[in-house]
């Protein structure tokens, strides 16, 4: 992979007490102005058309901005973009991101997250890397996000569930992480943990509203996978550390595969020799494999993979052809050569 | 002659059973551009339509025991406002599916519902209830006389195939479509002895 690199600094340095409270999106306006609702008000004049718009659309439904409407995002961060050439991606809407989650600790429903994560506590945090390592190791995750040389991925994200996003993330690859520990030969695999938290996460505490799993969530990826430069430990997304629905304050992403195996607020990373359960594929293993890479020609039991609707601009999202390995099988392909991709979904 | 007080109620509840159907459908189009359906609103809009389908069905066939238990034959005439919205939502809900979701894709449309055992369910359902719809018409069914009874009974198997439909479309979660089975289950038990009766005029009893 040649990897032109452009550097730039995209934010001045904050440190943490620098920065402002977390902020709170204002979800209604928001939303209205990502869903193209402000053209409306665009025909009526140039400059301040949003602002007309969003008074159009006050009048007509009347005002709602109480507490239970504001959605939590992070705060800013330092990072660079080492990314490069620039996908050519045209970014989902910020607010669509974080309103629109899978995260069944907070409750099934995909707004649920964003309403039932605002008082999730993230600091402290920290994050245990055991197993087959020559060196286990307690991170404090919030030391980890101000020291480190965090950079910007724009990735396509795809969902199981055949929706998808464009997301400038920001992180560290997990290479780097992982090669800190000194893996051993034994590490064959590595194992991840979301935290176990039942007070914090009402979807742990009722079975009801986590939709039936036995928690922790827990994933994995083979070494080889979660050694390759695309695979990203997440801190950040649009220019702020993650916001809670989005997996607070550390997740994972690995772009060519399926939404589910990017696991969030991670507590503890094992390497292991032994291919590891992972919580999609306990609950239905022959709709949820280990490998769960992208794959159009290989649909889920009740879906076609063909396809995909792309959440961007606009109210309605579009349906859009799926690509191989998600548009990433230049970079990935080679980690599954001689494999059999319908055995191994 | 006045009105007697039973038949100014069924009057009531068959005005109610129009308002409290197009109600929700008029939120909708007011909560969408809100965004109150969160970033992608087609999945929320597709569940609300489908158990609004669901809940209508079964108020619709909670309609005869009632009848029966508070001995107001008034009320009968309110399944066909029922079941007449019932395949308003399921349509919609079906509509959403094909221009919101599939986007037209007739080829994937076609073949999603043919290879996915929870779309053909449906679309079976909604097969039925467009049948049934059909001969709501008064001409139609004065038409049809005893047939048309024979055919409404169909609307027994709609109640059981829309929440399989329901619990075989969701990843996890398995409760809340449960819930809309045992319904469908306590419904058909109620009408035990008539809905085994073809089978037991087949299979003689001993005893």
């Amino acid at each position: 992979m040649s990897k032109l690199i452009i550097k730039s600094k995209s934010r001045h340095s904050l440190s943490e007490n620098d920065v402002t409270p977390e902020e709170v999106f204002k979800d209604r306006r928001a939303i209205l102005k990502a869903m193209g609702m402000g053209a409306v008000g665009a025909g009526l004049a140039g400059g301040t058309a949003p602002a007309l718009a969003q008074g159009f659309f006050d009048s007509l439904f009347g005002q709602d901005e109480g507490p239970e409407r504001k959605v939590r995002t992070g705060k800013p961060l330092d990072f660079e973009n080492l990314q490069s050439p620039k996908p050519d991606l045209k970014l989902t809407p910020e607010i669509k991101a974080i309103t629109y989650n899978n995260f069944y600790e907070f409750g099934t429903q995909k707004t649920d997250p964003a309403m039932n994560s605002k008082d999730f506590q993230v600091k402290p945090w920290t994050l245990e890397i055991g197993g087959e390592v020559e060196k286990p190791t307690t991170v404090d995750v919030w030391e980890l996000i101000n020291s480190a040389d965090l950079e910007e991925r724009i990735y396509r994200f795809r969902c199981v569930e055949a929706w998808s996003m464009n997301i400038p993330w920001i992180g560290i690859e997990l290479n780097k992480l992982l090669s800190k520990v000194k893996p051993t030969s034994k590490a064959k695999y590595v194992a991840f943990q979301t935290l176990y938290d039942p007070e914090q996460m009402p979807g742990q505490k009722s079975r009801y509203l986590g939709g039936g799993i036995d928690y922790p969530y827990v994933e994995g990826l083979r070494i080889d996978e979660a050694m390759h430069p695309l695979a990203l430990m997440v801190v950040g997304m649009y220019g702020k550390t993650l916001p809670p629905q989005n997996g607070a304050p550390l997740r994972l992403m690995t772009p060519w595969k399926y939404g589910f195996k990017s696991i969030k607020s991670i507590v503890k990373i094992d390497l292991v020799e032994k291919m590891p359960p992972t919580t999609w594929n306990i609950l239905a293993p022959h709709e949820y494999g280990f490998y769960a890479n992208v794959n159009p020609k290989v649909d889920h039991p009740r879906w076609s993979q063909a396809s995909e609707r792309h959440i961007g601009e606009g109210a309605i999202a579009r349906r859009q052809p799926t690509l191989m390995f998600n548009g990433y099988e230049e970079e990935v392909a080679s980690l599954y050569k001689g494999m059999d991709l319908r055995k191994w979904y | 002659m006045r009105p007697s007080s039973k038949q100014i109620l069924a009057r009531i509840l068959h005005v109610s059973v129009h308002i409290g159907s197009l109600l929700p459908i008029v939120w909708l189009f007011l909560a969408i551009p809100q965004g109150r359906l969160g970033g992608d609103p087609v999945q929320e809009l597709t569940h609300f339509l489908g158990k609004g389908a669901i809940h209508l069905l079964y108020l619709s066939l909670c309609v005869t025991p009632l009848a029966k238990a508070l001995k107001m034959g008034q009320l009968i005439r309110l399944r066909r406002p029922l079941g007449l919205w019932c395949f308003a939502y399921a349509t919609l809900h079906f509509a959403v599916w094909i221009t919101l979701d599939l986007q037209f894709y007739w080829s994937l449309i076609g073949e999603e519902i043919v290879e996915r055992n929870y779309l053909l369910v449906g679309f079976l359902a909604w097969l039925i209830l467009l049948a049934l719809a059909i001969t709501s018409i008064p001409r139609i069914m004065r038409a049809m006389k005893n047939r048309w009874k024979k055919l409404h009974n169909w609307v027994y198997l709609v109640a059981v195939l829309a929440p399989i439909h329901f619990l075989w479309s969701v990843k996890s979660g398995i409760i809340e479509p449960g819930i809309y089975l045992a319904i469908a289950f306590f419904l058909l038990w109620l009408r035990r002895d008539r809905l085994l009766k073809p089978i037991r005029s087949l299979v003689p009893l001993k005893g």
